[in-house]
């Protein structure tokens, strides 16, 4: 019945998959950078930079579609839904980019710190990502609620990371500022766990009208 | 407060059964719009609202409608009926007569002869339906050189001159221009602090702009009646959502 309209909701689901795919590697390259201390800063940047691109094509298509289709019930729930998690997927490119930033004034230091926590919270953070986006592709609600659980493990790395580097700091008081740049890449991880968990919301809320992620 | 309560109506035309077991209530004050594929039975069942199917040889109506919580298929004057419960239609029908004497028109029937009480009733109608200032000027010119979209007011005009409770408007805009729907439309949202309208319309987003109730129809059957917003935002029925959606049939 309406075949090029339910076309362009495929091409806007695959767009979306696209932009989801760009902002996990964005993760994972910033990781890379922590972790194993590799140079990919060029390679971070032109991620941010693919990710807003990607922002703005999406967010003209769901207009295009707002103002062509005048779409309703799912379907507005639907575009509106994807309209809301770009920008949450754009804002986890931003923490992505700041992360990769400050592992450059990291990257002599990175012996001193147990960097444990962080890569778990990067592990998990980038899977939240990855999975709420799924969900929404599968519309898949247990699938979106999932994410929401997994944000108390991200949560409890985050306080972990944190409390071992204030202990750091007391025992050498030269790394104040190398131990603030990883509490900070720690808090910005914990930061996009939270993204994550929004874009879960929003497809628990095209698939049943409401926010609500409880059991 | 419910202005009609419709229960367990049943609607046969002859042999068919043109509405089945519809129970639904229209509040007061309130803009209740009925949507749905042609043949659906909308429009049949606004027209029990003011008894037009009277007039339909082989019609069966059983079950309850209620005005005000009166059955209106008891024992209601059918003229005070359609003086309770106006109508408007898809087609303008103005009378070929003047302006003034299509307003004038229902209140004489009722029994009004006096000029002053007249001239009073045709300019607080044709204020009411938002034309006055247009027309003011021409009162005594034919009703048949109006605009449609004029036309349509005048005849919105004509049904309130009679002091009705209810409007019904059977897809009163459909053949208008988008500025006369326009007009209407704002005048509908106007009408509803002093009346109850209940209108059909295959403009879905006609509506979504100016209805607070909806209720959907399929063959017959009342599927689903709600708030405009959950209806067109999280219908409850997959009919509902394929028909609004586009993707019905």
């Amino acid at each position: 019945m309406r075949e090029y309209f339910d076309k362009e909701l495929t091409q806007l689901n695959d767009n979306l998959i696209e932009m989801g795919g760009l902002v996990e590697q964005a993760i994972k390259n910033t990781m890379k950078m922590i972790v194993d201390g590799e140079d990919l800063l060029d390679t971070a940047r032109e991620h941010e930079s693919r990710i807003n691109e990607a922002e703005k094509a999406i967010q003209n298509q769901c207009l295009r579609l707002l103002l062509h289709q005048a779409p309703v019930a799912h379907d507005l729930r639907y575009v509106s839904a994807a309209l809301k998690m770009i920008t949450d997927l754009e804002r986890i490119g931003d923490q992505a980019i700041d992360i990769a930033e400050m592992s450059v004034y990291i990257k002599d230091k990175k012996q001193v710190f147990n960097l444990t926590h962080i890569s778990e919270m990067a592990d998990n953070a980038s899977k939240m990502v990855t999975e709420a986006i799924d969900a929404f592709v599968k519309s898949d609600i247990e699938l979106a609620k999932k994410v929401s659980r997994q944000d108390d493990i991200v949560d409890e790395l985050f306080n972990r990371s944190k409390n071992e580097t204030v202990e750091l700091i007391h025992k050498n008081k030269e790394l104040g500022s190398e131990a603030l740049d990883i509490v900070m890449i720690a808090k910005y991880l914990e930061r996009i766990a939270d993204h994550a968990v929004n874009v879960a919301e929003w497809v628990a809320f095209s698939i049943t009208g409401s926010c609500d992620l409880s059991d | 407060m419910d202005k009609f309560t419709i229960e367990n109506m049943n609607l046969y035309y002859g042999k068919f059964h043109a509405l089945k077991d519809v129970n639904i209530r229209m509040k007061k004050n309130r803009i209740t719009a009925f949507i749905g594929p042609s043949g659906c039975g909308k429009s049949t069942l606004l027209k029990s609202l003011n008894r037009m199917n009277d007039l339909v040889e082989g019609c069966k109506i059983t079950g309850d409608i209620r005005l005000d919580n009166e059955d209106i298929y008891g024992d209601m004057d059918v003229n005070i009926l359609r003086k309770r419960v106006g109508m408007v239609f898809q087609k303008a029908n103005p009378f070929p007569m003047s302006i003034y004497d299509n307003i004038a028109f229902g209140p004489r029937t009722h029994g009004i002869k006096n000029k002053c009480e007249l001239d009073q009733i045709v300019e607080e109608s044709l204020r009411d339906a938002a034309i006055w200032d247009e027309l003011k000027d021409r009162l005594k010119k034919s009703a048949l050189g109006l605009s449609g979209g004029q036309q349509q007011r005048l005849c919105i005009a004509r049904a309130l001159a009679v002091k009705p409770e209810v409007l019904l408007m059977d897809e009163a805009t459909s053949a208008l221009d988008p500025i006369s729907t326009g007009k209407i439309e704002e005048l509908c949202l106007k009408l509803k602090n002093d009346y109850t309208i209940v209108m059909v319309t295959h403009n879905m987003q006609q509506a979504l702009r100016i209805s607070d109730e909806t209720a959907f129809f399929l063959l017959g059957e009342m599927v689903e009646c709600n708030s405009t917003d959950a209806i067109f935002s999280n219908p409850q029925d997959k009919r509902t959502e394929e028909y609004i959606t586009g993707r019905f049939g």
